[in-house]
């Protein structure tokens, strides 16, 4: 086990330090790499060199690598990867898509407005997590539970952003859109969705983060697979090293999927802002 | 309804296959307009009350009055963009529709979707039923019209108040309207602007012959752009709540007119006392 692992830990090395370089000429990549380094070094210090942990307590920075190579060698990391990434994206847009509908639904029609929004607002109101126990009574915590609780966890910033959005767009647009014809269906893709563009993408960003936590939350509480299962199941066996995995894996999946919708928010801004 | 005819015909004199006529091709289309004892009360609050007078067609009627006191309010009943008034206003002989489509309306604010281009803002005020070359011909003619020909693709943001005005004006003129509508369109501007801005108004009115309803606060821009002024005001023997016509002025000479005439300078001194402003 520890011989692959090694084979596999030379490759990995190179682009660690071809980092380096490869943000020389971005200094601002470089200024906000130094507090990253400095407490990897410290770590190693207090773990490796000091010896003021045992490994349980806090394991040294390579035992964490290398307990990621090992899983990942034997496929088990990306199995977790994988299902944790599926639940979330199917999460997050199963709540976002349903945010969308409602709160366009509610920031157009003054109707629908005055006779669900208080119904929504109560809704709101209840901390998500409280759900858990009616969505295990009602779905049980298998897939379907899960992808219930991030959506629920997606559904509110998406909703908030949009319907609060539609109800603010410039009344002056809006009538002058009116004034040269345009109305229903037609006014509303011309005006009133491109002028709330900006504010929707910045709730579809919460709700990803929120997809996220609630993914953790949904596995923490009871899975086989998946990133939050490796939480738990480190912490039962003891394995830390694995544990700070679960955790640095984590982190980089959102920080890796909100990159990827800040890059489509850049391109829509720049068509629409 | 009788509007349709004359629609069908601009929009066939468009079509004419003659792309490289270089006289204007903005030909006339103007309606007149009747207002018969128009009144407009805000939650029983008379704003306005009993105005009566008629539009000719390719007039240019200034309305004037003080702050408030419904200018706004009458030329927003003309394009049915507020149709809570008594009394009748008539187009072309036909009674004001929601939204009223043989009119267009030039907002004192620009009011241009920021998201769109100078041209696309304009293709806003294109007519339905006209087709895609011919729409583009045309928003192609107005942009030489008001001088943005060679700001067509830049945004809202990128360019001058007075483009951005001249951009709304465009888009109102694309609706090829038998009643143009100006509210206020140069009161943000700056006075030279302004001035650039009022000559290109009667650029236009030479051109396409539209009925103009236009609304100032300004005696002066009124004097030099209108055919006749109607001064709105609370009539001073009168009890009752809510503006009226107070005055109907012909204005005379041919535009452009010498502001320093002697004429207009009588005329001018009677209207700023018809606002209640000593004129010195």
């Amino acid at each position: 086990m520890s011989a692959p692992a090694q084979d596999t830990a030379a490759p990995t090395q190179p682009p660690t330090t071809g980092k380096k370089p490869a943000g020389l000429p971005g200094g601002k990549l470089l200024l906000g790499l130094i507090v990253p380094a400095a407490v990897l070094l410290a770590w190693w210090l207090v773990t490796d060199v000091f010896g003021v942990f045992t490994a349980t307590q806090l394991p040294a920075p390579q035992a964490v690598l290398e307990a990621g190579l090992g899983l990942m060698s034997s496929g088990d990391l990306w199995g977790h990867m994988g299902i944790s990434v599926q639940r979330v994206l199917l999460g997050f847009l199963a709540g976002s898509a349903a945010g969308l509908l409602l709160g366009s639904l509610l920031g157009l029609s003054g109707l629908a407005d005055r006779l669900l929004n208080p119904t929504v607002g109560a809704f709101r109101a209840v901390p998500s997590l409280a759900w858990v126990p009616l969505i295990l009574l009602w779905v049980g915590l298998g897939e379907d539970g899960k992808v219930l609780l991030i959506a629920i966890g997606a559904f509110f910033p998406v909703f908030t952003s949009i319907h609060s959005a539609l109800r603010h767009v410039d009344p002056h647009l809006v009538e002058a859109g009116r004034a040269f014809g345009f109305h229903g269906i037609r006014l509303l893709t011309t005006v009133q969705l491109p002028a709330v563009v900006p504010p929707v993408f910045s709730g579809l960003r919460l709700a990803l983060a929120q997809a996220w936590l609630f993914l953790v939350a949904s596995e923490l509480l009871g899975a086989s697979e998946g990133l939050g299962f490796l939480l738990t199941e480190s912490q039962n066996n003891g394995r830390t090293d694995r544990l700070l995995l679960a955790i640095v894996m984590l982190a980089l999946l959102g920080k890796l999927t909100d990159a990827l919708l800040g890059m489509l928010e850049r391109k829509a801004l720049k068509t629409w802002a | 309804m009788s509007a349709a005819p004359t629609l069908e015909r601009s929009t066939a004199a468009i079509e004419d296959p003659q792309p490289q006529a270089s006289a204007p091709r903005l030909e006339a289309r103007s309606l007149s307009v009747s207002f018969d004892a128009v009144g407009r009360a805000f939650e029983a609050a008379p704003v306005l009350r009993d105005i009566s007078f008629d539009v000719t067609p390719g007039e240019v009627v200034a309305i004037l009055g003080a702050s408030g006191c419904g200018k706004s309010t009458l030329l927003r009943a003309v394009g049915g963009l507020d149709t809570g008034n008594s009394g009748q206003i008539r187009i072309g002989g036909n009674p004001v529709t929601a939204y009223d489509p043989r009119t267009a309306v030039g907002f004192q604010e620009p009011r241009l979707l920021p998201w769109r281009s100078v041209r696309k803002n304009i293709e806003l005020g294109l007519p339905r039923e006209l087709s895609r070359a011919a729409g583009a011909a045309r928003v192609d003619e107005l942009l030489e019209l008001v001088g943005l020909a060679d700001r067509a693709e830049l945004r809202p943001r990128e360019i001058s108040g007075g483009m951005a005005q001249r951009t709304s004006l465009a888009r109102a003129l694309a609706r090829r309207p038998g009643v143009l509508l100006l509210d206020e369109p140069f009161g943000a501007l700056d006075a030279l602007t302004r001035l650039k801005m009022q000559d290109l108004l009667l650029e236009v009115h030479a051109q396409t012959g539209t009925t103009v309803l236009l609304v100032t606060h300004d005696v002066d821009e009124a004097l030099q752009l209108a055919d006749r002024i109607l001064l709105l005001g609370a009539e001073d023997s009168s009890t009752q709540a809510g503006a009226t016509v107070k005055q109907l002025l012909t204005i005379p000479g041919r535009r452009p007119r010498d502001r320093g005439s002697a004429e207009l300078v009588r005329l001018r001194s009677q209207l700023y006392a018809g606002l209640g402003v000593d004129s010195h």
